[in-house]
């Protein structure tokens, strides 16, 4: 056997080697013919230099008549999205109370600590992130390929059924019927349902890709395709019945759960960055070659990096070094998108005061650049050791899942939707207001909980503690959680009821203009 | 060209990282059927680990006690690092990442008692103080005059004299059984 693990290890080497040597050549025979101009592709003729801003009354006739074709689908979308941002961050939110006062709402089945904590997971993992993901990609996908998505009304059936078994997934683990299984606790046939709607959502955007007549494909599209075309094949294999048991399916999951953040969840929001951030300054990204380098060794170091969540645990030694390793490699792609991004943007920081989308999204690139070289430093054995089975892993989660994706979407949710719904945003103090409570929400969470993780870490190492310390002297940092997750569940009122409004005014736009044409 | 080669590269990718974490360990793993250590649940401790799945135990309790080289969970009682092939035929796995409660890999060595691990179910705070696990009174029912069959809480030992007797609904008991199958697996004779 030990011949036999051996192989694996080096098979993992091996396929690793040759995917870098493969994206090198690649590289330097310029098959792929990327130049400094490829990058001008997302502006029209005599665009550079001006930024575009999300307000309607800016909106250029091209861009406008791109924008309108996915009204239905992205409206549809952005609004449950937003729904079930509401649901579940009230879900965490009570959830996190339940941490220093357990004895709320402790009566209820339904109600208890364990299926409330799923419940949030879910519904924020693959109701807000996933669906308002997959609306904003619909909404970007005709502005890249230039031309209406063919079978565009897949989308609009998509996201109801995503919808549908969404609700359905849900239910069941407020009942108990949780699978049991680690970010898949919705019964199974839910999630096949919800794999088959995001196959339904990838199709227009696959064949609009192999049918666009652009000369080049921006390197957005790249992100999207790939996340498209990762997610059902993902989601797919995590769900498969028991092939697995015991310490292999304990890896199958892990392999899934971090597949689920670093193949579906970043490429998207990393994708929505390289395109509005330029847009929105008007001038190109700072390096397009480095885009290329950026995405292929995502895709290569992600994809492997899932098992350090069993660091220490009973698996083999060397399924978690090529997890650690690949974890480090991480940096590479970190830092290339952390170039492109952070250096397109400094050059008109004063443009981050005017434009609350762009600071959104700037700011949730930074915490990207700090969430990963984070999560590679803390998969080494001598960090680990301490943040492992704390508080802390789920601070660093929620800068992953919140400070980066949440906030690249709400900053794409305000750049777009106007232009989508063709109505400005109502209240443009409620933006500034969301952001706040955003930022600072966040900050108090992560802050709270790296300090109170640590503390509880290093009390569980210390065995002249008992393991009373480890909850007593964290608890402090619990309430912090909770004033942190308060204010963002704030927020995230004020900007749903701000999508409402939004769309409310829309609705009476269109009545409007159907009454003058009688 | 471009088009295409993104989408192959990325499933090609999405393949082989597939090969080798999801695809390898099945291979790695063949136990041979009669070095089988993992005791088969009997029908009563599946439908506690039934339970303890549908309540999210999961979520605060692991169920792997580290090495010493990485924490002192052995000194703590919670017993020795099991090797793989203790977890053979576990489905779905209840590993964990978070340990806001104590580690349950061999609860049922440390801590056999039904009666101590009803109330902790009950109430928490009742035998912990500083507790901060949900009570889980919902998996109990109030009586009167119990049966002969009932498992009655034993409460007034602890100085809690509730109005009518406190008695566990099948789902506790089964948990309790599961809890209690949770024990350290004798280390192999020769190895």
């Amino acid at each position: 056997m030990n011949a036999a693990i051996f192989n694996f290890a080096t098979l993992s080497g091996l396929l690793t080697m040759i995917g870098i040597l493969v994206t090198a050549l690649a590289f330097y025979s310029q098959a792929w013919k990327l130049t400094q101009t490829s990058g001008l592709s997302i502006f029209a003729q005599g665009e550079v230099g001006q930024g575009e801003s999300a307000a309607v009354t800016s909106q250029k006739a091209h861009w406008r008549s791109l924008d309108i074709l996915s009204q239905a689908s992205v409206s549809f979308g952005v609004l449950t999205s937003s729904f079930w941002l509401v649901i579940g961050s009230l879900a965490g939110f009570t959830s996190s109370i339940k941490l220093h006062h357990p004895e709320v709402f402790g009566n209820t089945a339904e109600l208890t600590f364990g299926r409330l904590r799923s419940f949030h997971l879910n519904a924020v993992g693959y109701g807000w992130l996933s669906i308002a993901g997959v609306s904003l990609v619909v909404w970007l996908m005709p502005r890249l390929v230039r031309e209406r998505l063919p079978f565009a009304s897949f989308n609009f059936a998509g996201i109801g059924l995503w919808n549908l078994c969404l609700t359905a997934g849900l239910t069941g683990i407020l009942l108990g019927h949780s699978s049991g299984i680690e970010w898949l606790e919705m019964p199974r046939l839910a999630n096949f349902g919800i794999a088959l709607a995001g196959g339904m959502v990838a199709t227009p955007v696959l064949l609009s890709v192999l049918t666009a007549k652009v000369d080049h494909l921006y390197v957005t599209a790249w992100y999207f395709l790939a996340a498209l075309l990762w997610f059902p094949i993902l989601f797919i294999i995590g769900n498969a019945p028991s092939i697995h048991n015991g310490i292999e399916h304990a890896l199958a999951n892990w392999w899934f759960a971090h597949n689920a953040l670093g193949l579906w969840f970043t490429p998207i929001s990393i994708g929505i960055g390289y395109y509005i951030i330029p847009k929105i300054i008007g001038r190109p990204i700072y390096s397009y070659n480095l885009s290329f380098l950026g995405f292929w060794t995502l895709a290569l170091f992600y994809s492997n990096v899932g098992v350090h969540h069993l660091i220490g645990g009973p698996v083999p030694q060397w399924v978690v070094t090529v997890s650690v390793v690949m974890s480090m490699m991480m940096l590479i792609p970190v830092i290339a998108v952390a170039i492109n991004h952070h250096m397109t943007a400094f050059r008109f920081l004063s443009k981050l005061r005017t434009s609350i989308p762009l600071r959104f999204i700037v700011i949730g690139s930074m915490m990207y650049t700090v969430s990963s070289v984070q999560g590679s430093l803390h998969s080494l054995r001598g960090l680990s050791r301490i943040s492992h089975f704390t508080h802390y892993t789920v601070g660093h989660a929620h800068l992953g899942a919140y400070g980066f994706v949440s906030f690249v979407l709400f900053g794409a949710i305000y750049f777009a939707l106007p232009k989508v719904m063709e109505r400005d945003w109502p209240y443009p103090k409620w933006i500034s207001l969301h952001f706040w409570c955003a930022i600072i929400g966040i900050l108090v969470y992560v802050i709270s909980l790296s300090i109170g993780g640590i503390i509880q870490g290093m009390a569980m190492l210390d065995i002249s503690q008992p393991f009373m310390n480890s909850v007593t002297h964290t608890q402090a940092y619990m309430i912090g959680r909770s004033v942190g997750g308060g204010l963002m569940t704030l927020g995230h009122l004020v900007f749903f009821a701000h999508i409402v409004g939004l769309m409310l005014g829309a609705l009476s736009n269109i009545r409007h203009r159907g009454e003058l044409q009688k | 060209m471009t088009r295409l080669s993104i989408m192959l590269g990325a499933l090609l990718i999405l393949l082989s990282s597939s090969v080798v974490l999801v695809v390898a360990p099945y291979f790695a793993y063949v136990w041979p059927e009669a070095q089988g250590r993992n005791h088969e649940l009997s029908e009563v401790q599946q439908r506690g680990r039934e339970v303890y799945i549908s309540m999210g135990c999961v979520y605060c309790h692991s169920q792997q006690p580290r090495n010493p080289g990485y924490g002192p969970d052995t000194a703590r009682g919670w017993g020795y690092q099991p090797s793989a092939q203790d977890y053979a035929g576990q489905y779905p796995h209840q590993l964990g990442t978070s340990r806001t409660g104590p580690d349950l890999y061999n609860i049922g060595d440390r801590n056999p008692s039904i009666q101590w691990n009803l109330i902790h179910l009950y109430d928490p705070r009742l035998v912990v103080p500083w507790s901060i696990m949900p009570s889980f009174r919902f998996l109990f029912t109030e009586k009167d005059q119990p049966g002969p069959e009932d498992v009655v809480l034993d409460l007034k030992n602890i100085g809690v004299h509730p109005p009518r007797h406190v008695v566990a609904t099948q789902d506790a008991l089964a948990l309790m059984a599961y809890l209690k199958s949770l024990q350290q697996k004798e280390l192999p004779a020769h190895e």
